[in-house]
């Protein structure tokens, strides 16, 4: 059984190329995976991302449920309309899911899950609610876009009405606000997957259709899960599955800065974590660069001066015209590595994320 | 999405095109149906000159966005020739499949003659049936 989003009759209508992911039916490209991925470097394009799973939790102790479940501590985020990215931890330390917790009343929160991880992440955060105090409700009903690139928010704002675009104007990064949309209520945040600038708006999903044409009308292209990828690789962003997974830590990936171990707060996984920065973390998650032609793709090995490693993720980058991914190496390899790539010894190096920031190269240190 | 498929051409069932050429070699590459499932190509290793293929070995490697795929010798024979231009603009496999996106020239070996290949009409049907 296939899912799909309200949107996917617009997508068949522009030729779209579809392929399944996690049980939906959704975009890989429309036509150029590369002209979408510059469209949102240089301009603006939208995305489809209606099967992320959304997961409203509310109540009087949505606080305290959320600083137990989650690594990075959601009582930072002070006054409603704040977001921020965290991890979900088993008791080993590893990663159930990443995700992004929103901050919507003083006892509401939304957290926006991976399509692939949302079913798991509901059992897991149910087995942990208690009794009272705590309502969950999933927001199938529910459609996102991702509106991304320079000039995703001026045209974004221009379909609005002047009140409701000044407040979308005026979010800082990882901010949100309830804002109308053709006298619909949405839901939009100042966030994304892409390194660049943006917006991704929770709205019904009978609204979703007339926005996402207005997009278009409005010259932001419509870009698939394939651009989504190569846009979040040069970002230096992990995806769920690929990068990290139940068998990996926060400290493991990349991810110590979502760590909050600072005030002694209790958290499922915490004793892990300490456990084992305390005996060394032993692998890094780095980004890696093909000096020589090839392209590079996940699980091939890596052999540096401090042993060998994995890619974790690996593809072509549009915007360095060279193959990139991420690796998890030992902690101590950096510099110049061998990769086997289809029988093959080829040259890369390892770089610390992102590889492209906000349309440009990021120069490597 | 309706592809091209040149009716002066032989086909594989591995979606490789052949045409022959009037000086007794073969150029061979992908058809446009093997490039538009592939997506936007961004590199191509060909066989170099000299090399002896047999029929079916796999000889090019086409990585495209989405995968890395073997591309292999429709007959057998010694390549002649490869297409160096796919080194800096490898989309030319998408945008010019029968054309600029050749991947290389072989000259057929002696039982090159008895392979199978498909004519135009059979390749149609191969593809209409999704393979």
């Amino acid at each position: 059984m296939v899912s799909t989003t309200p949107l996917f009759e617009r997508h068949e209508a522009r030729g779209a190329c579809f392929v399944d992911f996690h049980g939906w039916r959704m975009p890989l490209h429309y036509g150029s995976q590369i002209e979408e991925h510059h469209a949102v470097r240089r301009a603006a394009g939208a995305f489809d991302v209606s099967h992320m799973g959304i997961l409203d939790v509310q109540g009087p102790g949505s606080t305290a449920l959320l600083r137990r479940l989650l690594a990075n501590d959601v009582a930072r985020l002070g006054e409603p309309g704040r977001a921020l990215y965290a991890c979900m931890l088993n008791d080993a330390g590893g990663i159930i899911d990443d995700l992004i917790a929103f901050r919507r009343a003083a006892d509401g929160y939304r957290l926006v899950v991976n399509a692939g991880s949302a079913a798991k992440d509901l059992a897991w955060i149910q087995r942990q609610c208690p009794a009272t105090g705590v309502e969950l409700r999933t927001r199938s009903d529910l459609a996102m876009i991702a509106v991304q690139g320079p000039q995703a928010r001026a045209r974004t704002a221009a379909l609005l009405a002047p009140g409701e675009a000044a407040k979308m104007l005026a979010l800082p990064g990882f901010g949100a606000a309830a804002i109308d949309i053709g006298n619909q209520a949405a839901f939009v945040a100042r966030t994304g997957y892409t390194g660049e600038d943006g917006v991704e708006i929770m709205l019904p999903g009978a609204a979703a259709g007339p926005l996402w044409d207005a997009l278009i009308d409005a010259g932001v292209l419509p870009c698939g899960l394939g651009a989504r990828d190569t846009l979040r690789l040069e970002a230096g962003m992990n995806l769920y599955g690929n990068d990290m997974d139940e068998s990996t830590t926060p400290l493991e990936s990349g991810l110590g800065w979502t760590v909050a171990l600072g005030d002694g707060r209790e958290f499922v996984g915490r004793a892990a974590l300490e456990a084992q920065r305390a005996a060394g973390v032993a692998r890094k998650l780095i980004g890696v660069m093909l000096d020589d032609r090839g392209v590079l793709r996940s699980h091939q090995r890596l052999r540096t001066a401090a042993g060998d490693g994995e890619t974790t993720s690996g593809g072509f980058s549009p915007t360095l015209n060279r193959s990139i991914g991420l690796a998890r190496v030992p902690v101590a390899a950096a510099g110049a590595v061998d990769v086997d790539i289809r029988g093959k010894t080829l040259r890369a190096h390892l770089v610390s994320p992102p590889f492209v920031r906000l349309g440009r190269a990021v120069t490597a240190p | 999405m309706a592809s091209n498929i040149p009716t002066d051409l032989r086909y594989t069932r591995s979606h490789e095109w052949v045409r022959k050429n009037a000086d007794g070699t073969v150029t061979i590459g992908v058809t446009d149906h093997a490039q538009h499932a592939l997506g936007d190509v961004v590199f191509v290793e060909t066989p170099q000159a000299g090399r002896v293929l047999a029929a079916g070995e796999a000889c090019a490697v086409v990585e495209s966005v989405k995968a890395a795929s073997d591309v292999y010798a429709p007959v057998a024979g010694t390549v002649v020739a490869a297409n160096g231009v796919l080194a800096d603009a490898p989309e030319r496999v998408n945008s010019d499949p029968y054309g600029d996106g050749w991947l290389w020239c072989l000259a057929p070996g002696e039982d090159a003659a008895a392979t199978a290949l498909l004519a135009p009409a059979e390749y149609e049907t191969l593809v209409a049936g999704g393979g």
